[in-house]
């Protein structure tokens, strides 16, 4: 597979480099590691600190979500690896303005173990008291009854999202905590894989499909999905994902939700649309009621092909989250 | 037989070397089961223990101290999930080293059990489940068991990674049930774990590394 890179081995300093150079008023990159970021803006003393992080290749995950009304710091990972402690503590650091953080992840082992060691680590050596919610939205990745197994994909955007506001509004730690698992527990996706995306470093594959074939529920690493089989009309597709997410949730007439329908980074926006058409009809015929939506490149893989939907049930708290403005440099909203 | 600081960096700089040559195939492996990279994560991780071992533990006489850093640069460079697991094992491992600038057979012995034992703690993992405690508790436990029979470390380590290997070689006929190869269930059958399979490269190096070290000896 193409790639406009330099050094493979480079590609995630040389994208942070980037990054920070581009956006000087709203990011700036901690002396340490060089994988820890944080906003440029001065936040507010008392304000509980909103920490994400994960692998890199999800652009705009992560870094894009550093801003006002989202995250305060980012700690950058390699290519689909969590980062390790190193950075999420130096971010914790800088950005406990003493009201404690917020570790916002998604639930693969690896961010688990890094998060939990930093956070064990931040209470320890520092006495910042680290609160964290974790992303668990893949309706494909297990069943209903091993939910603690979940993934965390595209819904993380809406955890961001209302922790970052409940933040903002001035909520304590143990509140924030509360709304952004509160987010988790409201939120279901899932997901259709139709190419791959190729690791810089291997140049290789990430998954084998054929020409005339889709997966769906495929995972956000290129980690096989639930079924493999010939490849579907956008509705039958949005049928089958909108279907299997409102099995898993109680969503009913008259409830609003807030829809997002993520490209994986390669499928054009014309075809989200396309997807996003069909979801709102699904949705109107079940009198369920879009309060906002969200059709874009959120939470990528690097050069895939394929999209996800996600749905997050909404009550009054997470509406007044969900509009919220936000400034970050890679998603804003008035 | 006696370990000391060089031997210690010597045998960690095979790894390096060890680990290069056996990128691709890592990867190959985790493709079957993920998503393909781990080949290129062990290597990220070596190559910082590598630059460590020619910079700043140069002149490093204390095993404890060169273990740990092991430990800590791996988890640096990595993340992931292989880092806290490693870094842990080679931390705990150091605990066994510390105020010793030589180790014996018993010092070994503790070594690498220490070393399988902390990375169980830190991954919570049980045979079977098709990771690298596959590999590595048949290889801890038997390693106690032969060690507490014999006190005789180079016998006990290899029969220990003799068990070992039949432990990774089975992680080809088990379902994944820990990290993200365990959504593939059923599919995830007759792929070997390419953790199980780094751990046992890890193990049977230092066996071959201990021989050579007995063959110049005598």
């Amino acid at each position: 597979m193409k790639k406009l890179i330099n050094d493979p081995r480079n590609v995630v300093e040389e994208m942070l480099e980037g990054y920070v150079k581009a956006h000087p008023n709203s990011i700036k990159q901690l002396p340490g590691t060089g994988r820890a970021l944080i906003t440029a803006r001065e936040t507010r003393e008392g304000k509980v600190g909103i920490l994400i992080g994960g692998g890199s290749g999800h652009e705009p995950g992560f870094i894009g979500y550093v801003g006002d009304g989202m995250a305060d710091g980012v700690a950058v990972g390699n290519i689909f690896a969590s980062p390790s402690p190193d950075p999420i503590l130096e971010v914790t650091k800088a950005i406990d303005k003493g009201a404690g953080v917020v570790y916002l992840y998604g639930n693969y082992a690896g961010d688990v173990m890094n998060f939990g060691m930093a956070a064990e680590m931040a209470d320890l050596e520092e006495g910042i008291q680290v609160g964290m919610a974790l992303a668990s939205d893949d309706v494909a990745s297990a069943p209903k009854s091993e939910k603690q197994k979940r993934r965390g994909i595209a819904g993380e955007f809406f955890i961001y999202k209302a922790a970052g506001a409940a933040a903002d509004f001035g909520y304590d730690l143990d509140n924030v905590v509360r709304v952004a698992k509160k987010a988790n527990e409201n939120t279901r996706s899932m997901g259709v894989g139709l190419s791959p995306c190729s690791l810089p470093q291997t140049g290789e594959p990430s998954f084998e499909i054929g020409e005339d074939e889709m997966e769906i529920g495929l995972g956000h690493h290129g980690e096989p999905g639930i079924e493999k089989g010939p490849l579907q009309s956008a509705d039958r597709v949005a049928d089958r994902l909108v279907n299997d997410i409102l099995a898993d949730i109680e969503i009913n007439k008259g409830d609003k939700v807030a829809v997002l329908v993520n490209g994986l980074g390669s499928t054009p926006k014309m075809e989200l649309y396309i997807v996003f058409r069909r979801v709102e009809q699904i949705l109107s015929e079940r009198g369920i009621e879009i309060y906002r939506s969200y059709v874009g490149d959120y939470i990528t893989s690097l050069e895939m092909g394929g999209c996800s939907v996600t749905l997050m049930k909404l009550d009054d708290e997470l509406m007044k989250t969900i509009d919220h403005p936000v400034d970050c440099p890679m998603f804003v909203q008035k | 037989m006696e370990f000391t600081a060089k031997d210690w960096k010597d045998f960690f700089k095979e790894i390096v070397s060890l680990i290069e040559e056996e990128k691709d195939y890592l990867c190959q492996l985790d493709r079957k089961l993920g998503d393909g990279d781990h080949g290129v994560t062990m290597s990220i991780g070596w190559q910082a223990i590598n630059e460590k071992i020619d910079n700043e533990l140069a002149n490093e006489e204390d095993p404890a101290k060169i273990s740990i850093t092991v430990g800590k640069t791996f988890l640096s460079a990595v993340g992931s999930s292989v880092g806290p697991l490693y870094a842990t094992g080679f931390m705990r491992g150091a605990k066994v080293l510390k105020n010793k600038s030589v180790a014996g057979d018993q010092d070994l012995a503790e070594y690498w059990i220490a070393f399988g034992k902390g990375i169980k703690e830190r991954g919570q993992a049980e045979v079977g489940d098709k990771t690298m405690m596959d590999t590595l508790e048949p290889f801890f436990k038997e390693l106690e068991r032969k060690f507490a029979e014999t006190n005789d470390f180079l016998s006990s380590f290899k029969a220990a990674v003799l068990e070992a290997k039949k432990g990774m070689e089975f992680t080809k006929e088990l379902m994944s049930k820990k990290g993200r190869s365990s959504r593939l269930g059923d599919r995830s059958i007759g792929a070997q774990d390419p953790g199980a399979t780094s751990a046992y490269l890890i193990l049977a190096a230092f066996l071959s590394f201990v021989e050579k070290r007995m063959a110049k000896a005598i």
